[in-house]
């Protein structure tokens, strides 16, 4: 039985320029205890994904069109805000991108990482503090009683993270939803931030959903993977298949365009053109136009994500018959 | 040979913006009633029903009628003629006052925010002790001095607005500088004035000019504060200031005295507010292009 | 005229911060560029690679005089830019030029593209009003835009579009020294590689010095020919990029390429050897700036500032162990 099973969302954003379909048809489930990475470059939906799990679409623009979203016995995209709320916070929980922003300025860090067990397991302020300062200490922080009482702007980017991560986690939620968490990071920081997750993740025995745009993270950190691109999904594989054999141009294109897989002076390959407009509506495979074995039925209905060996499906019509 | 391109025309943030503020009601009404108030001093010469110092000593303060609409004052005077006529002076000691503290306030704030160190220190500290000044008795003495002359007036005032101005604009620029597109400009080995002049200043118009729509209230309102206090505009022409000062002499024997150039000053006070409100959010970059 | 383009001794960059109520001797002092020393060859491409706090960001702008060096000596053609009038500074000008690393801010949002690429072009007499949009059209062209978004707004481009604009606004002027600050992070990554190509090309086309100066060792790699890893406002190693990537010398520089994420499944998971986050430049260690994360540190470490030592030709780190044989 999966932990979430996404079935169909749609997340439109009604604009003076049109309605954008920033997510449009994405379906896909997390077992628990798994790592799922979810990649893919901006504009591709990833982000608003996770956001319209949530509730976290700011409603006038942006309206959930369609879908479910089976959390336990809940779905997130119909349940009540009530309802959404003792979820979010306990038992599904989010780190963000920029760790400068996502702690309030204004209030100490344990008033920060206490608030969530105060609110949804209504626990003693002193219960709290000890429950916060064993946080800090397994995210890696030392002198975790004194840190507790300072304000953020006293901490390096890496230490905010983890202490966004302990904030997160204190609650010990099912599942962790982290968009980006380390691209504002530098490289050594971000090898320990991902090497925390993941052992965080064994001990609270969590799902994790992983949102990268960096290849190198989700093959080291993700059990599978899932590929989007213009608010679709393109492929969904084990992350070894996928990156040992993926099976849709995109990915091929993705992992070809990198720096590493190029001959030193070699010109870098780059995928020609650009990410279509979501304002028009998409006929079509919406990578076609840009794909290098395109051929005229690709332009035409809608392909779908469709199974193509075992556990990986892809979008693609040639790979679904064969010719690729 | 030249190739014959078609460039293809760009939307600049200001069309943005002004495309911005038409969609905000509010703004535009008030820009509709600014537009009517300026419209309106203008044309008063040719417009006004009557002379501005023309006395009926029999009428007398009367109040309105079909002959005056706005009704007369204790020497016969039509209000109408004299509201209109005081628009006109006040409206100009507003645009003009202003218009003295924006260009140097403008100028020197983004002197003083650009060359920081010791320059801006000085420049500053120049600033500080002038603010210090009691306004009121600033003005006093200039008028002493010079004697009582409308151009002294906007002057006088102008002098002390464009302190807040200049600071204004400082904090913007210091804001600025160190942005890449100024460091670029450097590079390219730009000379200061044009730094000055080319990058900084256009980038903080958009505050400025609001400030701009809020000064020019405050401006009148001093004038009246002035008039109250018999140090503004001198008999017989006469300013909303004026007027107001008058009226409340007498408000409640002749209450439209003081009622009918009040509106019109809080009218053009509203709208202006108004204005300046929309213009700051539609100068907000957040919203722009992205 | 000297054979290098550009030659760095011992620049160092040092902002006092000045703490409490009493003036005078500041309370501490951010030692953002501690002694570096380099040497650019014309046509030479040199990857300078460092974390937050390294300092690489303040030398670049120390190197083009933004920020002014608290000691040491930067030459530019042979000439010491320290020693110039600001007049003869200004004139200098147009032969060196950064790239920045964010495009929009970069460019002045009130200029349409004409406007930015004419202006260096106009004010240094390079070309007349009549010449500049053809020539405005040709730099464009190089760069990969249409000319006919000459007259549209930083705004209405994408961020790829923005900086290929700030590159043909940096190529005005004929530059012979041109320092690309972290160029692409800003960018999406299908565009980056596009960038990077182009900066490739034009570098060659145009015979220019380049100093791309990025975090990402991949990037830095594929384009330079020398690397030069910074911490702490110190150069730790240097030498040809290969060596560098495939040998290299110093801790930190192992450190930070076994942290790179790899795409290939069958090596991803490696350990990672660093603890702590990266160090700020305000209360540096004694002795070697990075022997409080060290691996491999010794007493020794925490005593003498490591001096260079040479493995090969042209490859060099400042580590005690290396003499050492490690």
């Amino acid at each position: 039985m999966a932990l979430l099973e996404v079935d169909d969302l749609r997340t439109h954003f009604h604009t003076r320029n049109g309605v954008v379909r920033a997510v449009d048809g994405v379906s896909f489930a997390v077992e628990p205890r798994e790592t799922l990475g979810i990649v893919g470059e901006s504009g591709s939906g990833k982000s608003v994904t996770a956001y319209s799990l949530l509730g976290l679409i700011p409603t006038p623009p942006g309206r959930i069109e369609s879908g479910r979203a089976q959390f336990g016995g809940l779905d997130l995209l119909r349940c009540s805000e009530a309802e959404r709320r003792a979820v979010r916070g306990k038992r599904i929980s989010m780190i963000f991108q920029d760790p400068m922003t996502a702690l309030n300025p204004y209030m100490t860090v344990g008033a920060q990482i206490t608030e969530p067990l105060r609110l949804h397991e209504g626990r003693s302020r002193r219960e709290a503090q000890t429950r916060a300062a064993d946080m800090l200490e397994s995210v890696g922080i030392q002198d975790a009683v004194m840190r507790l009482r300072e304000y953020p702007h006293r901490f390096s980017g890496g230490m905010r993270q983890r202490a966004m991560i302990a904030m997160a986690l204190i609650t010990s939620p099912e599942l962790l939803i982290a968009d980006e968490p380390t691209t504002a990071l530098d490289v050594t920081v971000q090898a320990q931030i991902l090497a925390l997750i993941k052992r965080m993740q064994a001990a609270l025995g969590m799902a994790v959903i992983l949102i990268t745009h960096d290849l190198g993270v989700i093959a080291g950190t993700c059990d599978r993977v899932v590929v989007m691109y213009a608010g679709r999904i393109l492929e969904s594989a084990a992350t070894r298949d996928c990156f040992k054999q993926p099976r849709h141009p995109y990915t091929q294109a993705l992992l070809a365009s990198l720096p590493a897989a190029h001959v030193k002076g070699e010109d870098l390959y780059t995928i020609p053109g650009m990410p279509p407009d979501l304002s028009i509506e998409i006929e079509g495979c919406p990578f076609a136009p840009r794909c290098g074995h395109v051929v005229e039925a690709c332009r035409r209905g809608r392909p779908a994500l469709e199974e193509v060996a075992r556990g990986h499906a892809s979008a693609c019509l040639r790979v679904q018959a064969g010719e690729l | 040979m030249d190739r014959v391109v078609q460039v293809e025309k760009g939307a600049s943030l200001w069309q943005d913006a002004l495309h911005r503020l038409r969609q905000n009601k509010l703004a535009v009404a008030g820009l509709a009633i600014l537009a009517v108030m300026v419209a309106a001093a203008l044309v008063t010469p040719w417009v006004a029903p009557y002379a501005y110092d023309a006395q009926d000593l029999d009428l007398g303060a009367a109040r309105p009628s079909a002959r005056h609409w706005l009704g007369t004052d204790q020497l016969g005077r039509d209000v109408l003629t004299r509201v209109l006529y005081g628009g006109r002076i006040s409206l100009m000691v507003g645009f003009a006052a202003t218009a003295v503290s924006l260009l140097v306030g403008v100028l020197y704030g983004a002197t003083a925010g650009f060359l920081g160190g010791r320059t801006d220190s000085l420049m500053m500290r120049i600033v500080d002790i002038l603010y210090a000044l009691p306004f009121t008795i600033f003005v006093i003495i200039l008028m002493v001095f010079f004697g009582r002359n409308i151009i002294l007036l906007f002057l006088a005032i102008g002098a002390v607005q464009w302190l807040t101005m200049a600071r204004i604009v400082r904090g913007q620029v210091m804001s600025l500088r160190n942005t890449e597109f100024v460091e670029a400009a450097v590079l390219m080995g730009f000379s200061h004035r044009r730094i000055i002049l080319r990058h900084l200043i256009p980038n903080v118009l958009g505050p400025v000019i609001v400030y701009v729509t809020l000064t020019i209230p405050n401006v009148m309102l001093i004038e009246a504060f002035l008039s109250f206090l018999g140090l503004g505009v001198q008999a017989p022409m006469s300013s909303w200031g004026l007027l107001i000062k008058e009226g409340a002499d007498c408000m409640e024997e002749y209450p439209w005295l003081l009622l009918f150039p009040s509106i019109a000053l809080s009218i053009t006070l509203f709208a202006l507010n108004f204005l300046g409100d929309g213009l700051r959010d539609a100068l907000d970059p957040r919203g722009a292009g992205e | 005229m000297s054979e290098y383009v550009l030659e760095l001794r011992d620049v160092r960059t040092h902002f006092p911060v000045r703490k409490g109520v009493v003036r005078g001797r500041p309370a501490c002092i951010v030692k953002a560029v501690d002694g570096v020393s380099l040497r650019l060859r014309q046509g030479e491409v040199l990857g300078l690679v460092g974390e937050s706090g390294c300092g690489k960001s303040t030398l670049a702008r120390t190197i083009l005089q933004l920020a002014p060096p608290t000691g040491g000596t930067v030459l530019f053609e042979g000439r010491d830019l320290g020693a110039l009038s600001p007049k003869a500074l200004r004139h200098l000008r147009p032969r060196l030029q950064m790239i920045f690393q964010d495009p929009y801010a970069s460019l002045n949002p009130r200029m349409t593209a004409f406007d930015a690429i004419a202006e260096p072009m106009r004010i240094h007499g390079a070309a007349t009003r009549s010449e500049a949009p053809a020539r405005v059209s040709a730099l464009m062209a190089q760069v990969g835009l249409a000319a006919r978004f000459m007259k549209k707004y930083p705004h209405e481009f994408s961020g790829g579009q923005r900086q290929r604009i700030a590159i043909a606004r940096a190529l005005a002027l004929q530059p012979a020294l041109v320092i690309a600050d972290e160029p692409v992070s800003a960018l999406d990554v299908s565009v980056q590689a596009q960038i990077l190509n182009l900066i490739a090309e034009l570098g060659q086309d145009n015979d220019l010095t380049l100093m791309l100066i990025s975090h990402d060792l991949a990037v830095v790699r594929h384009l330079s020919h020398r690397i030069a890893v910074m911490y702490l406002g110190k150069i730790v190693e240097i030498g040809e990029a290969d060596a560098v990537f495939n040998t290299p010398l110093h801790p930190y520089t192992q450190a930070l390429l076994s942290a790179i994420p790899s795409v290939d499944p069958d090596r991803a998971g490696e350990p990672v050897s660093l603890r702590g986050d990266p160090p700020s430049p305000m209360n540096p260690p004694l002795g070697c700036p990075f022997h409080p994360r060290c691996p491999i540190a010794e007493p020794a470490c925490a005593e003498t500032i490591p001096a260079f030592i040479a493995r090969a030709k042209d490859h060099k780190a400042a580590c005690l162990k290396i003499e050492a044989g490690s």
